[in-house]
């Protein structure tokens, strides 16, 4: 998502209210925001109280993920191997009916490159046509704002984005997209796009379950079976949910309003100030709703994360209370971790799939209370002004969900590859805001996107077993499959591109005028948000740092290549693995097996894991978000 | 193992010898691998080639006073960067060096042979005498007492005793003759009784010898697949740190801008940082590891025919075994009498000692023995009783036994010996089939004995289990291989051996098709394969095997079709085989393990030298207080190259291979090769650092 644009109208000094100031205009907003500065004076000897609070959540959330993951898992596995549960069996009239009409017929079985020509084509079937729908959405229906076509590159930028499943945003949304561009284009692809994922990772986990096998599998019928039965009804059931809430749901145009305060309107208007027929300076605010509860549920749920309105799910039409907060980041979550299980119940050995969902739980518990003991202190400099911070560093962040709850939503959206906010990241202290970056540099494989964060983070489990495998002095295997020089190229590939797109786009953006020029904060800050948005687009994420106008040629034609290239190449180089190991054959396991669900083989990976990345980043994270820490403890800010 | 302790002995000899030659040439050897040629078959080390070159640039730039740094620091850092090649080019020459001896040694061997060209095939046919080297495939030559054989090929007439230590080590010489499994010979072995007449099978240039002498020198070695899968790693890791390290640059000169202090990060520190980064421990020790493994077989003669089936002995799951000469000493042993009839003990032990007296296989002769020790027969010979008539054993009878006058003393087989006595009249007692029975189901074989036309007794032959199979059996299981005997025996007799020597399985009354399918079913359930074998009937099981391990006794088809040969013609040393294949996986992972780890203390020592003008608060992360950011990444890239040369050793030796389950190895390996490697860098920059800055070097 991209907060960039109203940022860019704000002067550098005024970035640090972020978007406080700007929900004071929301009638809603600031009704809560009243009664928690009413509240502030109690707050502060509460302060023990809900530090406490925020470890009952993230307990609570863990059990609730751990224990949802289970079922559901075992569910999609079901699916996949084509037993649909009886439940949801009325549903497979339906899939027979598509399959006919679209001429499948009796689906065969693919090999990975069918496979993968499959996924491609029916992408860029995607990217046309979200590309034209925004540059024709003018003249199209379903506008009532009357909003104009987008512009060439970011249009290419948003199609690519919302393909990719990164959904990044460079743009506004509510401002920009038209309701026929939001639904047709936009919500569709955040089912489709999704799957897509989904059916990446189900042909690599056929690859590990079959032996001496041509084929992984049928792309048409693994992305319908990902929508129809697994990312509808759960958008259903969160749709509602998220009604209940009070997340609006409707098709009439948006609504404006008069503000209280004329004064501030510069900066929070869309339509910017307007006179009336006296002559007085009368700010108006559009209030934009639309429908919104359909698309959060489906942006929470299938990694998708571009918001209904700009400031995603920080706005209190998208994210009103902290119920819905609770299932929203729960949305995110829930997908990527069921996966390990339906891993598990598909390769037939259920203690791997734990074994990786223990890695990614771990992972993600360390990188939580790091970033909770960073936001949850005072920020030293305005402690120096005599201000008393007893809830921790709250710049950028919604009081209804204060430090635990921003902190949590900001670690699971980057941990997944989501990328909504409830927070502003860039208003984070350094070392907090180190965290969402570093769970994205980790490749998303931390739970990850939906499919694409298991497939991501196997390609970690390979070279973490080919290296103890070798050191059990046997030729590595994962699950019976030997890992050869082929499966290292492709996992290489897969644990490469990131960091070649992050780094090398970095340096460009940093040695060019055009890259500079959209960078708003002096000193390291600047490099943090231009290292961000690089590692948010080639992860596939789309979570906005903020703090860098990245709607313009330059960011959006880098920003739309590396979603390109960390989104396909990771994903042929994985299909093309599940050929390599479906063909090959399964070897029984002995002593003298390398055992990859141990807590030792747990330890392994992650240490490999958190190895890889630090090898790669270090020198850049030295350079950003520490180098920021240790100058803010000297008194110096950017 | 008397021969194993001879082969050492052997091996320990050469090496002294050997030493002072091997260590000069590897370190001639490591300046002409300095060869670009050579250094680009590297990835990781012609990176650091291409990177030494450029510091050696930027050092004869700082010369003329143009440098970035000054010029000492620069001059360091570059000879450091040509050591560090060097030392890995020393290791890999190092563990060349035995086997360029021993292909020496070999190739003089070679060099003088003439051969004896028949015109005819047949003996006592003229011949000429030409150079081994034109000799061709299916000629016939001659050979004759104290010749050399010029060329590989099969005897085809004649029999003769060969000596083949030039090969083998072995002095005990042993016979070659025409037809069966011992018609092989070899090229370079020396006859020294009776004469044979040989068809060569193998053109100069292709024979044993001259594979051999390929093999022990590494001139063709190809690399092994893992080989190829760790090289493809590496080399993603060091496209990952030439990409760090580039970006670094315009990331430094950034900050300074930002910052507006400091100086951008100086092109020799960059390449220092990237040499240090890049896998070079591993990268410059991983050829020397993959010759040593093979080298390590060879010490123990056994000669791998590619490097492949040296990996591929580390993956075996399934061990065939045949029971005679691998589970069970090859002779069979009598252990007890047991009277027929109505005949005495004794009686039977002495008339069975009298037929065994000339009986010089080694069950005749622990008749006698038994028979002196158990019933205190005196010991008689042969020389007492000129007037006998010994009948040796054929194939045909299935008996041997001896006249004394009328009397006919006979032992064999059960149906052999009680249809001879059917056949003069005589009547089977019927607790003969007990008796027989009896020892059959014990899983040791019955010898009938019989007198005339009257059935006397039963010899009790043992097969006799070799000491501490069973031991290595369990070490076997640990390590999750299934060890399976293969035996011609019946199934009841296979089941008491397989019990005793503690097999997982057995395959009894084996034709050799049985093993060839036996081998198909256990590849086909994904099982990798191993077997020994001599035989010409063996050729097909061991060309399907994964594992191929050919006596050097046998014949030239079974030979051909095995990926090893073990001169030593010990099926036991399949065992070991499969610990050197191990071993050489284990150092190979444990190397990058280590080498991976050591960059976390060497981002440590260099990130906040080379930052130190722009970002003076990055110093807190200099945790070694290492002195002068110069001393820094100097004793970054010191220790870098002193490491290669610290772990020669173990790349040589291989990493300590115990016979223990998978997760016990991955926890000791862990623990010694990576946490170990996340450590050891710290304390080695700190010591080197503190030299240079007492030294004042920098």
């Amino acid at each position: 998502m991209g907060a960039d644009l109203r940022e860019s109208e704000f002067s550098p000094s005024d970035k640090k209210w972020g978007t406080h100031e700007f929900h004071l205009f929301d009638r809603r907003y600031h009704h809560v925001r009243c009664v928690d500065l009413f509240d502030l004076h109690s707050v502060k000897r509460g302060t023990d109280v809900m530090i406490d609070m925020a470890w009952i959540q993230f307990s609570l959330y863990l059990a609730a993920l751990i224990g949802l993951a289970k079922p559901l898992g075992v569910y999609m596995a079901q699916v996949y191997e084509g037993n649909i549960p009886h439940p949801m069996r009325w549903l497979s009239g339906l899939e027979k009916a598509i399959y006919q009409l679209t001429g499948q017929g009796k689906s065969e079985e693919m090999s990975w490159k069918n496979y993968a020509l499959a996924m491609l084509t029916f992408n860029t079937a995607g990217f046309l046509f979200l590309y034209f729908l925004q540059r024709l959405q003018g003249i199209l229906p379903l506008n009532p704002q009357g909003l104009p076509a987008v512009s060439p590159d970011s249009a290419f930028n948003t199609a690519i984005s919302f393909v990719t499943n990164t959904d990044w945003q460079g743009y506004g949304g509510e401002s920009t997209m038209s309701y026929l561009t939001q639904m047709v284009g936009l919500a569709v692809q955040n089912f489709v796009s999704a799957a897509t994922g989904m059916a990446v990772l189900i042909a690599l986990i056929r690859g590990f379950a079959r032996k001496k096998m041509e084929t992984v599998g049928n792309f048409w019928v693994d992305l319908l079976r990902s929508i129809l039965y697994i990312l509808l009804p759960l958008a259903v059931i969160w749709s509602v949910v998220l009604v209940s809430q009070g997340v609006p749901q409707t098709f009439d145009r948006s609504m404006t309003a008069i503000v209280v305060q004329p004064a501030s309107t510069r900066v929070f208007s869309e339509a910017g100030p307007t006179k009336d027929a006296q002559g007085q300076i009368r700010a108006e605010q559009t209030i934009a709703v639309g429908p919104v509860a359909s698309q959060i549920a489906i942006k929470q749920l299938g990694s998708n994360g571009g918001g209904y309105y700009n400031v995603n799910s920080a706005h209190p039409f998208e994210n009103p209370t902290p119920l819905s907060n609770f299932f929203e980041v729960l949305a995110i979550l829930l997908i990527p971790a069921a996966f390990c299980c339906t891993f598990g119940v598909m390769v037939k050995d259920r203690r791997q799939g734990w074994a990786l969902l223990t890695v990614m739980s771990i992972i993600f518990a360390v990188f939580l209370v790091i970033g909770y003991s960073f936001e949850s202190r005072p920020n030293p400099l305005i402690a120096q002004l005599g201000v008393d911070q007893p809830i921790g560093n709250m710049e950028g962040k919604e009081t209804r969900f204060g430090v635990g709850e921003s902190v949590f939503w900001a670690t699971a959206t980057t941990a997944a590859s989501n990328g909504s906010v409830n927070a502003m990241h860039d208003s984070f202290m350094p070392l907090g805001g180190l965290v969402p970056l570093v769970m994205m540099l980790f490749g998303e494989v931390i739970f990850g996107g939906v499919g694409s964060g298991l497939y991501g983070m196997i390609a970690f489990v390979i070279v973490a077993v080919f290296v103890a495998g070798l050191m059990v002095g046997r030729t590595p295997e994962y699950l019976g499959k030997k890992i050869e020089s082929f499966e290292m190229k492709m996992a290489l590939v897969a644990l490469l591109v990131t960091p070649f797109f992050v780094l090398s786009l970095t340096a460009l953006a940093l040695m060019t005028s055009a890259g500079k020029a959209g960078i708003f904060n002096s000193g390291m800050h600047g490099f943090t948000e231009v290292l961000y948005v690089f590692s948010s687009a080639a992860n596939n994420n789309g979570s906005a740092f903020a703090g860098l106008a990245a709607n313009n040629f330059f960011y959006n034609v880098t920003l739309g290549l590396a979603m390109f290239f960390g989104r396909y190449w990771i994903a042929i180089a994985m299909l093309a693995m599940a050929g390599s190991l479906a063909r090959k054959q399964k070897i029984p396991a002995s002593a003298g097996t390398l055992v990859t669900h141990t807590p030792l083989f747990i330890g392994w990976l992650i240490a490999t894991i958190v190895l890889i990345v630090v090898l790669n980043y270090l020198p850049v994270l030295a350079l950003g978000p520490v180098i920021e820490q240790l100058m803010l403890n000297q008194g110096m800010m950017f | 193992m008397a021969v194993r302790m001879m082969n050492n002995k052997r091996v320990s000899v050469h090496t002294k010898t050997l030493t002072t030659e091997i260590w000069a040439r590897a370190i001639l050897d490591s300046f002409k691998k300095l060869d670009p040629r050579c250094q680009v078959r590297n990835p990781v080390m012609f990176v650091v080639y291409v990177y030494s070159g450029l510091v050696t640039v930027l050092f004869i730039q700082a010369l003329f006073g143009k440098g970035e740094s000054s010029a000492a620091f620069i001059g360091q850092v570059t000879a450091w960067l040509w050591f560090t090649l060097l030392f890995a080019n020393f290791s890999e020459s190092l563990a060349e060096g035995r086997g360029k001896a021993q292909a020496e040694a070999l190739r003089n061997t070679r060099k003088q042979t003439k051969g004896k060209k028949l015109h005819q095939a047949r003996h006592g046919s003229v011949f000429d005498l030409v150079s081994s080297t034109d000799l061709r495939s299916g000629e016939i030559v001659l050979v004759e007492k104290d010749d050399i054989v010029p060329a590989d090929g099969e005897v085809i007439e004649g029999v003769a005793c060969v000596d083949e230590s030039a090969i083998t080590g072995e002095s005990a010489p042993v016979v070659r003759e025409s037809g069966g499994d011992r018609s092989a010979v070899t090229g370079g072995t020396r006859v020294i009784s009776d004469w044979i007449v040989v068809r060569v099978t193998a053109s100069p240039g292709e024979g044993f010898l001259d594979r051999m002498i390929h093999l022990v020198e590494g001139a063709k070695r190809q690399k092994t697949p893992n080989e190829i899968a760790l090289n493809i790693l590496l080399s993603g890791l060091t496209i990952v740190f030439l990409l760090v390290c580039a970006t670094l640059l315009p990331f430094s000169i950034y900050s300074i801008h930002m910052m507006g202090q400091g100086t951008a990060i100086t092109m020799t520190a960059l390449i220092a940082l990237l040499v240090c980064l890049i896998p070079t421990t591993i990268g410059g020790l991983a050829s020397a590891v993959g010759i040593a493994g093979m080298d390590r077989l060879l010490r123990r003669n056994v000669i791998a025919m590619s490097g492949r089936a040296v990996e591929a002995a580390g993956d075996v799951n399934v061990l065939l075994l045949d029971k005679t000469g691998t589970i069970t000493l090859g002779n069979r042993e009598a252990v007890d009498i047991i009277p027929v009839g109505n005949f005495n003990v004794n009686k039977v032990a002495e008339l069975a000692q009298l037929a065994s007296l000339t009986d010089e296989t080694p069950e005749g002769r622990s008749i006698v023995v038994l028979a002196k020790q158990k019933y205190g027969l005196r010991g008689e010979t042969s020389e007492d009783h000129k007037n006998f008539r010994f009948i040796p054993f054929t194939a045909q009878s299935r008996m041997s036994g001896v006249d004394m006058g009328e009397m006919k003393i006979r032992k064999g087989a059960h149906d052999a010996v009680t249809k001879y006595v059917q056949s003069l009249g005589g009547v089977v007692p019927p607790s003969l089939k007990d008796a027989v029975e009896k020892i059959s189901k014990s899983g040791a074989t019955p010898l009938v004995v019989s007198c005339d036309e009257q059935i006397i007794g039963v010899i009790h032959l043992k097969d006799v289990v070799k000491g501490g199979i069973k031991e290595r059996f369990m070490q076997l299981r640990k390590m999750g291989i299934k060890t399976v005997m293969i035996t011609g025996d019946n199934p009841l007799t296979a089941a008491a051996i397989a019990a005793e020597s503690g097999v997982d399985d057995f395959l009894a009354e084996a034709k050799p098709e049985d093993k060839l399918k036996l081998i198909r079913d256990y590849q086909a359930a994904g099982e990798m394969v191993a077997m020994a074998g001599d035989g010409t009937n063996d050729a097909p099981a061991l060309a399907q095997a994964d594992v191929a391990v050919a006596m050097n006794t046998g014949t030239q088809p079974a030979r051909e079709a095995a990926n090893m040969i073990d001169l030593d013609s010990n099926p036991t040393k399949l065992i070991e085989t499969v610990e050197v294949g191990k071993q050489l996986l284990m150092t190979r992972g444990a190397l990058a393990t280590f080498s991976i780890a050591n960059d976390v203390a060497k981002y440590f020592a260099i990130i906040p030298a080379a930052f130190a003008s722009t970002y003076p608060a990055l110093g807190i992360f200099n945790i070694m207080h290492l002195g002068t950011p110069q001393s820094a990444i100097l004793s970054a890239v010191i220790y870098n190259a002193l490491i290669i040369m610290a772990l020669i050793p173990i790349a040589l030796t291989g990493v300590p291979y115990r016979p223990v389950g998978a997760a016990q190895l991955l926890r000791d390996n862990l623990l010694i090769y990576g946490v170990g490697g996340l450590l050891t860098p710290f304390m080695g920059i700190k010591l080197i650092d503190m030299i240079l800055v007492a030294l004042k070097v920098v």
